[in-house]
């Protein structure tokens, strides 16, 4: 053979073996994929993992998303299953044993390989790697913490590792993931204890919540170690998140929010995820195949969500024994005010941020350059449609340095009639039969 | 009656700065501020050629530095968008943040303030969008290449963030819209420019130019891009809000096949 013939012969056979392996990693990244994308998570910001050694990656920065699914979702994190094979039974989840689905199973080194040549490209932020529980949970760990511990010390990468911990995992594993990842988060996903009996009923509560203390104590470990020793090395510095499932229990708002806030501030999350229950398989106790998904409900609980963590709102002023469930024609924070008229009207030009920020329509943005712009003039109602206020909405619970107002002495229900009469919204024609009760 | 000036600059920030020195030091009265080849005569106006001189331009930069950090970043991203007339009305932001004694930049009633705040923030909205949005295909030579051609001139304010970021592998990210790019070479990035041939955004035909393997992991992409979304939760709308079409060349996943 020439040379000529050899080099031919490589590059054909070169490609021969490629093609095989890349076919064999679609499949399993079909069904890996596909698996894990009812976790919603997708965060890639709040770390501090700079690179400073001139390896691969940096999260030091804010968070960036890459692409956008066709649902609107966005794709920050390569997200995959290590493997969908899983000891469990839980109804609502996609992977249980009995479920009759494909099946496949990552290598370590497969993993470790998606994830560099994706990150290479700039087409992912990093890797979230979760799994079915195969064997053990320790097991299952051990193996995802081997991915992430590949990842940092073998390829050198600074980007963002978000790795489940596993229910029933032992301590010292957890305390490994954390050297290694940025996140790690345990999902709750049912918010009652009595929903998780019904439809989990071989995991126990416990179970969630032991690897969520684990972490939990070594964050706080490491801060007040760092404050000593400044090289102690990091501990998921993009903290903890937990998600729960909305929708398959018959569970109320206030459940979940008071859950929510209870994690919040018993185990110091960075998030909490709220996923509209989508029907996977017919089953008695769960809401049928082809129920709609529960979006504006999730929507809801996501502003509520924000209110709590940003707007300086206590779960209690948002959803309680009286009001169980958030309205869903108004958002929650339209409906704090209208039922509380007797905060209002503020006075843009003189209240305080606090008292700003609860007004229906002003966002922390808009509450920020109000509060710049009004050291230098007071402001009227061109002032603020300029900066960019929602005023279709905060019209009537504002004044401002003008003589015409809209803040009359109007009942709650007509100021609620006149802005849905006055405005649009996308998720109208699912309540639109309630609309005509103002008119 | 003195006569009204327009100045005439290079086009780029050092010439433009320069021409507010120029303006400031000889207190003229400015008709307006034209880069070269975009010129129009003004009928009432002497034109003058500025030749860039970087001190006086240094000097310019570290003056607004001084008054506010938060304006300087503002002036540079609005002077980026290339908006006809900005130029102008820098000046008129840059007269004001010089003449008072702090907080100009958010002084948000004040129009100008206002107009080159969202100026600037619609540069860095697109400097984001490039962060996120460029897709390095590997050549042969084992060289990261992406072709982009951004709304507004966007290049100098990623290149750290990309330097930052892949510190190990040599990448060269390419305008092709201003026939510009920035390549790094495993110790600093450095502008460039190039005769392209052939415009590589991602298509189905494969080039000779990359790897064998470049068009499969391009695959790989695609097939998890479809693989991760929730059929039952489409919403299309959201979907072009997010990843607007103008940007669909860029991308793997967003290939028509």
């Amino acid at each position: 053979m020439d040379y000529f013939h050899i080099m031919e012969y490589i590059h054909i056979f070169g490609i021969y073996t490629m093609g095989m392996n890349f076919e064999r990693i679609k499949q399993k990244l079909t069904i890996l994929a596909d698996a894990a994308k009812y976790d919603v998570s997708c965060a890639s910001s709040g770390s501090k993992r700079t690179n400073d050694q001139k390896g691969l990656g940096d999260s030091s920065g804010m968070g960036i998303c890459h692409s956008y699914t066709e649902d609107g979702r966005c794709v920050s994190l390569l997200k995959i299953l290590l493997t969908n094979h899983c000891i469990y039974d839980c109804a609502y989840c996609v992977t249980r044993r009995s479920n009759d689905v494909q099946r496949a199973a990552f290598k370590i080194q497969e993993v470790v390989d998606l994830t560099i040549h994706f990150y290479r490209r700039n087409y992912i932020e990093g890797l979230f790697l979760s799994s079915g529980i195969f064997k053990s949970p320790d097991h299952t760990m051990e193996r995802l913490v081997a991915v992430a511990k590949k990842l940092r010390l073998e390829e050198r990468f600074n980007g963002y590792i978000h790795l489940k911990s596993i229910p029933g995992c032992s301590d010292e594993l957890m305390y490994e993931a954390g050297l290694y990842a940025d996140r790690l988060s345990v999902n709750i996903e049912i918010p009652t204890v009595s929903g998780l009996k019904l439809l989990a009923p071989e995991k126990n509560h416990a179970d969630f919540t032991k690897p969520m203390r684990k972490v939990q104590q070594e964050i706080q470990k490491y801060r007040n170690e760092h404050k000593i020793i400044r090289s102690t090395p990091k501990y998921a510095p993009a903290g903890q998140s937990t998600q729960m499932i909305i929708g398959a229990t018959g569970e109320t708002d206030k459940d979940i929010m008071y859950s929510a806030a209870h994690y919040y501030t018993q185990y110091q999350m960075k998030r909490v995820y709220y996923s509209g229950y989508v029907p996977i398989s017919e089953d008695a106790r769960l809401p049928s195949l082809g129920s709609q998904v529960p979006m504006l409900r999730e929507n809801r609980l996501y502003q509520t969500d924000w209110l709590l963590r940003f707007y300086g709102f206590s779960v209690q002023e948002i959803v309680s024994e009286e009001h169980p469930n958030l309205d869903m024609d108004v958002d929650p924070n339209l409906s704090w005010a209208l039922r509380n008229l007797h905060h209002f009207p503020v006075d843009v030009n003189t209240a305080e941020k606090q008292l700003l920020v609860r007004v229906p329509g002003l966002g922390l943005k808009s509450v920020h350059k109000i509060l710049h712009a009004r050291r230098f003039r007071n402001l009227d109602w061109d002032h603020l449609k300029k900066i960019g206020v929602a005023l279709s909405r905060a019209k009537y619970f504002l004044v401002c340095a003008s003589r015409h107002h809209d803040h009359k002495d109007r009942q709650a229900s007509q100021i609620k009639a006149l802005i849905l009469q006055n405005s649009s919204g996308k998720f109208r024609s699912t309540y639109s039969d309630q609309l005509s009760l103002f008119q | 009656m003195s006569t009204t000036k327009t100045l005439i600059y290079d086009g780029s920030f050092n010439g433009f700065l320069t021409a507010i020195f120029m303006a400031f030091d000889e207190k003229l009265d400015i008709a307006d501020i034209q880069r070269n080849g975009r010129a129009q005569n003004g009928l009432f106006s002497e034109t003058e050629t500025i030749f860039t001189h970087l001190e006086k331009a240094k000097r310019v930069w570290n003056g607004i530095r001084k008054k506010s950090y938060n304006a300087l970043t503002n002036v540079y991203f609005a002077f980026l968008s290339e908006t006809e007339g900005v130029e102008l009305l820098l000046l008129d932001y840059i007269r004001k943040v010089m003449g008072a004694s702090n907080g100009v930049p958010f002084n948000f009633s004040e129009d100008t303030v206002l107009y080159i705040a969202q100026l600037a923030k619609k540069v860095g909205r697109e400097k984001h969008r490039m962060e996120a949005f460029v897709r390095f295909q590997l050549t042969k030579d084992n060289l990261y290449f992406a072709n982009i051609a951004p709304d507004f001139d966007v290049l100098p304010l990623i290149s750290k963030h990309f330097k930052n970021r892949y510190a190990d592998q040599e990448w060269l990210i390419y305008d092709t819209k201003r026939n510009y790019g920035i390549h790094y070479d495993l110790n600093g990035v450095e502008m460039v420019s190039l005769d392209l041939t052939e415009i590589h955004h991602n298509r189905i035909s494969k080039s000779d130019v990359f790897t064998v393997e470049e068009h499969a992991y391009q695959d790989l992409w695609s097939t998890y891009f479809a693989s991760t979304n929730i059929k039952s939760r489409i919403n299309r709308k959201l979907h072009t809000q997010h990843v607007p079409k103008r940007y669909w060349k860029y991308l793997p996943e967003k290939k028509v096949s």
